[in-house]
């Protein structure tokens, strides 16, 4: 036993253990650093995790050397490996670039149990997306669910609390309905382990309990996703918490859930429920297709840039809604690269606004005018974000488009359907980003307003930067994401 | 008799509906929490209905009972164990938000909140 054949549990335990004690550093500024220092180290081994699976073999690790199906197992493949990284280099990402803006927004005496949650957070969120059986995933769902309710309350607004308590309810309602499709599961199969129900679940004759299971499962998680018109709670969580939070979950948390639905309904019910295909395409279509028109006029009408870029999540969440009803390698494949693409893209993007609240202490789109001039570089760094939810070539947004596309052209007339909604909700992003980009350069400030400081700190452009250009080398160089998103897609379709 | 033997999993939807409605149809936060942990509780019991098996006694292992004795599956009590605890702290970060909600609002009628928040 090495170092190396433990990294699976450390990948939680090291978050999981830091948070305590963060809890207890009351020095300044180190709960920030014990957080940071947790999260890089999951990173890393999330990276180091990657390389060993991106071959297409699987890490089984056995929590205390009980075998399956009697313990519970780590399962780690190509896909799991490529979300594994997107939660934690994203939470990493939001701590190093925020220490300024969460200074100026979360007070001195919350900062440990801020960063202890924040911790927390990230262990379950990983901890969902690795572990094998599908009770533990309840657990670690609300391992991350009741630390981003607290990051959220975090927010400066009075209104963060009603947007928490809002989430609180709804996140509580999906997970509890997830909770009841696994114990159906359980009736059904006597097993927890993912592998091992889907091994079992072939000998059940009462379909409509797996069915109830399915639906129970489908919706609990697409609420937790924000798939429209469940995102109700979203808009508002992401517009009231403190902007770095905004920047983490946005990019990492509603993820994890689609990871989840994916994963039991392909792994479990694809192959044992007939017509199950049919029963996804008929739930997720039109509900993937409502979120891209939807969420994308709602952003056009919107005044808060935060919550225009929320509402624009909600599109894109579709896209992913539509990829994974597609129930083909190349529909599977342009979802999970474009749960990857988008968490780049909007993490960089909610960067960029947490920069320009820094200097202009608000997010109202009509007073940043001029932002294009007083602080270029954090406006560049929007536009290329928002280019990528356009969708314009060489940006990581093309990539997984064009994949979607592609899934869309398999399937006859529907296809044709799909790639019309697709391209017309591109356009109809050109107007949502364009009406920043037009106040930001082409509109003067008002007379009265007060000047800004200018560009925002570099401790905060730099980590932006760092992350808009890894998006443009995933649109360059795309074999990272597309490689581990086809493998991911074969195994969830049992073609591997 | 089939139909008396599903009690507990008629019991379990009834309470499952009554608390979705106490959540949807309440605009006070507390009985909003309420309905919540109604809606949770009632889980609770789908998991503790499933475990009974017909003539089993408690799952603990006595010297001296016949080997043939038949046990109650002992996996789903552990796990709504699991989910209680989830509940109540579910129920009570609820419930301190409540509180902070009122600290800033001075009330926990969402519609007047919401009315508040409009003015803003």
């Amino acid at each position: 036993m090495t170092l190396h054949d433990q990294l699976p549990a450390l990948l939680v335990a090291v978050p999981l253990f830091t948070a305590p004690i963060a809890y207890l550093l009351r020095a300044h500024g180190l709960p920030w650093a014990a957080a940071v220092a947790a999260t890089v180290t999951a990173f890393i081994i999330a990276c180091s995790l990657a390389a060993t699976v991106y071959g297409g073999e699987t890490i089984i690790y056995e929590m205390g050397g009980w075998p399956a199906p009697y313990g519970i197992v780590l399962h780690i493949d190509a896909l799991s490996a490529l979300i594994a990284m997107l939660v934690t280099g994203s939470s990493a990402a939001a701590l190093i670039f925020g220490a300024k803006s969460l200074a100026d927004e979360v007070g001195e005496e919350i900062a440990p149990s801020f960063f202890a949650a924040w911790i927390l957070c990230t262990a379950g969120l990983t901890g969902m997306v690795i572990t094998g059986d599908a009770f533990n995933i309840f657990v670690f769902m609300e391992i991350s669910s009741l630390s981003t309710y607290i990051l959220v309350s975090a927010g400066p607004d009075r209104r963060a609390l009603v947007a928490t308590y809002r989430y609180i309810i709804m996140g509580t309602i999906g997970a509890t309905f997830y909770l009841i499709g696994v114990g159906f599961l359980y009736m059904a199969t006597g097993s927890l382990n993912t592998v091992d129900i889907a091994a079992r679940v072939g000998d059940v004759t009462e379909v409509r309990l797996l069915l109830v299971a399915a639906g129970f499962i489908t919706v609990g998680m697409a609420l937790k996703a924000a798939v429209f018109p469940l995102h109700s709670w979203m808009p508002n969580a992401y517009t009231f918490a403190p902007n770095v939070v905004t920047v983490f979950i946005a990019a990492a948390s509603a993820k994890v859930s689609l990871y989840v639905l994916m994963r039991i309904d392909y792994a479990i019910f694809y192959k044992n429920i007939p017509n199950h295909e049919l029963q996804l395409a008929l739930l997720l279509i039109p509900m993937g297709i409502l979120a891209l028109f939807a969420g994308s006029m709602l952003a056009i009408y919107e005044k808060n840039l935060k919550r225009l870029l929320a509402y624009s999540s909600v599109a894109q969440v579709g896209y992913i809604a539509l990829g994974i009803a597609m129930a083909s390698v190349s529909g599977l494949t342009a979802a999970i690269v474009h749960m990857f693409n988008h968490g780049l893209i909007k993490g960089g993007m909610f960067m960029a606004v947490a920069c320009l609240a820094l200097r202009y202490r608000t997010v109202n789109i009509a007073n940043l005018a001029g932002a294009g001039r007083a602080m270029p570089w954090t406006m560049a760094a929007f536009v290329i974000g928002g280019l990528g939810l356009i969708g314009v070539p060489l940006t990581p947004g093309f990539i997984s488009k064009w994949y979607l596309v592609l899934g869309a052209m398999e399937k006859g007339w529907l296809g044709a359907v799909l790639v019309a909604a697709i391209l017309l909700s591109s356009l109809l992003a050109v107007i949502y980003v364009w009406k920043v980009v037009e106040v930001a350069y082409f509109k003067e400030p008002r007379a009265n307003a007060t000047p800004v400081e200018g560009e925002a700190p570099l401790v905060m452009l730099i980590p932006t930067w760092i992350v808009v250009l890894a998006g443009l080398w995933i649109a360059i160089d795309s074999s990272l994401p597309v490689t581990m998103a086809t493998l991911g897609a074969e195994t969830l379709l049992g073609a591997r | 008799m089939e139909l008396l033997g599903l009690y507990n999993y008629f019991v379990f939807a009834v309470l499952l509906m009554v608390g979705l409605y106490c959540i949807l149809a309440r605009t006070n936060i507390i009985k909003s929490l309420i309905g919540l942990s109604i809606f949770q509780g009632a889980v609770f019991l789908l998991y503790i209905s499933m475990d009974k098996i017909d003539g089993g006694t408690g799952p603990i292992i006595l010297e001296g009972a016949p080997a043939d004795t038949i046990y109650a599956n002992p996996l789903p009590q552990v796990l709504i164990l699991t989910a209680i605890v989830v509940g109540i702290s579910t129920t009570a970060l609820g419930l301190a938000v409540a509180v902070r909600i009122r600290e800033a609002y001075g009330t926990i009628e969402e519609d007047k909140i919401q009315e508040m928040d409009r003015e803003q």
